[in-house]
């Protein structure tokens, strides 16, 4: 008989115990729910899953290595997420009247990095991500790499990179997170 | 519905003083007629000769709904071409950039092209030697389009013999560009840091007349440029001035503002915001780049320069720059109710990186697919899209500061928030519309 799967823990270290060694199965679940909380809009909460120096970062062209000096879709750090995340509050936020929704099917993260002594830890995961607003509905693909770390025993996220599979596309409004 | 190919009177009837009527952004009709006899009679924007700095190399584009490619030919001038093989009109370059190598070769039949579009070679020749193919269109290659200007390295083209010379078409518009390009200590600009693509469904003239349109943004950007503001605030005191904060915060920035920063117009249709000042005037200095200026300009040249700040500059009927960011934006038209934003940013030549990293910051907050700027924008460009399809009022309102004796002042300076730009956009629009009838 087969071992038993490693039951993933989502968010280890959340419930007050601190992780020191967060097992590849931990990494998954982190990944699982960093998505849901996107899905479910919770995004105070997804903030929180990133290191203060964290970036969420949408590359532009295939491969891209500069983000400072090519332009990119997203290069976010805390700020520039907590300006999207809190324009999605607000009563006077017309391009959300009505709201959009998302919604993302993951393939299983597959854990390229697990590096407890370097304190560093990447997962890649492709996905397909829908947004929808009104009528429309808009499908997208890619492939997200998170890049982890540590912090007071919890994962946290120093840089999300998704890159899409058409990332040199012209675009609609994307609006949400992927 | 009129039949507007042959009604010049009904065309002109759809712009009067202070309005227009709304089938100028939803008449499929009218946007063929634009194509054919506004922009196949205008200087279009197509590209910036550092996208082809080799012989050979190529940049594929659009002028109007038509495909061209711009390309450097063998005499080192850059040519632009209807990119089409005289065959079977089989398109011949196809990527967005390339080089084409000794010729361009169509991939359907080999028929091959030199780079100023003339036939070089078709396979088989024998089998044209009984026919007239010599006096065929076919024969001519690669259809050139003959009125191509490099103004400092920005490439126009116009399709059609008739039409304004460049210089009287553009005047004294011109200083915008030649701003931007000043801004470099070498005077050169190069396209740099990619191309955003931002689809938008709407006409295209609605994103023109947003870009003078100056009593928008502390409205329609409150909720992302007011609530940049409102997280700036919240930064610990002494903190440097988040650079995405330095760039929002003017977006809403009170009426007076706009107000006292003037709108000036030019004749056929060009104009820009920002006379005294703009929403790009407070930026912070970048270490070592007014010693640049100032060594290669002299101080007083340099600082004049320095100082204009010109916020959004219409280039009439599609591109639009903006000279303290060095940022260039092309609204390509598709359908009547769909637009292709394309924005580009340059390296100052002989600057620091820094302001490229600033262009580069900028587009992607206000102009990208992901902008929450943008899509403030947006909602309001489809919202009337979609809702100009009311009969209950079938009028745009553009009679903010309309003083009559406009018509008579081809270039003028008024009041920031006047739409005047916009009637000035229209009476070009008019011209072109009904001149060629």
């Amino acid at each position: 008989m087969a071992d038993a799967q490693p039951v993933p823990r989502l968010d280890p270290g959340n419930d007050g115990s601190r992780v020191t060694t967060p097992s590849a199965a931990d990494l998954i679940g982190f990944v699982l729910h960093e998505t849901r909380l996107i899905d479910e809009q919770r995004f105070d909460e997804w903030l929180d899953l990133f290191t203060e120096d964290g970036r969420y970062w949408m590359p532009l062209e295939m491969d891209q290595t500069d983000p400072i000096l090519h332009n990119s879709l997203f290069y976010d750090d805390k700020l520039l997420l907590r300006i999207r995340v809190e324009r999605l509050k607000s009563a006077k936020t017309y391009s959300q009247k009505p709201k959009s929704r998302c919604h993302h099917v993951l393939q299983t993260p597959v854990v390229d990095t697990l590096d407890p002594a370097a304190g560093r830890y990447e997962t890649w995961t492709p996905f397909h991500y829908i947004e929808t607003r009104l009528d429309e509905q808009t499908l997208l693909a890619g492939w997200s790499r998170h890049v982890l770390t540590l912090d007071r025993g919890r994962l946290r996220m120093k840089l999300k990179r998704i890159d899409l599979v058409n990332c040199d596309s012209a675009f609609g409004n994307i609006q949400l997170f992927m | 519905m009129s039949d507007y190919r042959h009604n010049p009177a009904a065309i002109a009837n759809l712009v009067r003083d202070g309005q227009v009527h709304r089938d100028v952004y939803t008449d499929p009709d009218l946007f063929t007629l634009e194509m054919e006899r506004l922009f196949a009679n205008s200087w279009v924007y197509v590209g910036h000769a550092s996208q082809v700095p080799n012989t050979a190399d190529f940049i594929t584009t659009t002028i109007g709904t038509q495909p061209v490619v711009m390309v450097r030919h063998a005499d080192g001038s850059v040519r632009v071409l209807h990119n089409r093989c005289p065959h079977k009109g089989t398109r011949v370059a196809n990527e967005p950039c390339g080089n084409a190598g000794r010729f361009f070769r169509c991939p359907y039949h080999a028929w091959s092209f030199r780079t100023d579009g003339s036939l070089a070679a078709i396979p088989l020749p024998g089998g044209y030697e009984k026919t007239d193919f010599k006096e065929s269109p076919a024969a001519l290659g690669m259809t050139k389009v003959r009125h191509v200007h490099d103004y400092r390295d920005f490439i126009f083209a116009k399709l059609s013999d008739a039409g304004l010379g460049f210089e009287a078409y553009f005047g004294d518009s011109l200083s915008s560009l030649d701003n931007m390009i000043d801004r470099s200590p070498v005077g050169k600009l190069e396209v740099a840091g990619g191309v955003l693509r931002y689809l938008h469904r709407c006409n295209w003239k609605m994103l023109v007349e947003n870009l003078t349109d100056t009593t928008h943004p502390m409205v329609a950007h409150e909720c992302s440029a007011g609530t940049a503001v409102e997280i700036g605030r919240r930064q610990p005191e002494g903190a440097p001035r988040h650079p995405a904060v330095e760039i929002y915060a003017p977006f809403v920035a009170p009426y007076q503002f706009y107000e006292g920063m003037g709108i000036r117009v030019w004749p056929n249709g060009h104009g820009h915001t920002g006379v005294s000042h703009s929403i790009h005037s407070d930026y912070s200095a970048i270490p070592g780049y007014f010693e640049q200026m100032v060594a290669a300009y002299g101080e007083a040249r340099a600082k004049s320069i320095l100082d204009t700040n010109r916020h959004n500059t219409v280039y009439f009927p599609n591109m639009t720059m903006k000279g303290p960011i060095q940022a260039l934006r092309i609204f390509k038209p598709i359908a009547v109710d769909k637009t292709l934003v394309e924005s580009y940013t340059f390296r100052l030549v002989g600057a620091p990186d820094k302001l490229l990293e600033r262009s580069i910051l900028y587009s992607r907050l206000i102009n990208a697919p992901t902008s929450v700027v943008g899509h403030d924008d947006l909602e309001m460009y489809e919202r009337a899209q979609d809702a100009l399809q009311s009969n209950g009022n079938q009028w745009i309102n553009m009679q903010r500061l309309y003083d009559p004796a406009e018509a008579q002042q081809p270039t003028a300076t008024a009041n920031g928030t006047t739409e005047w730009q916009m009637r000035n956009q229209f009476r070009a629009w008019t011209q072109a519309m009904t001149a060629a009838a």
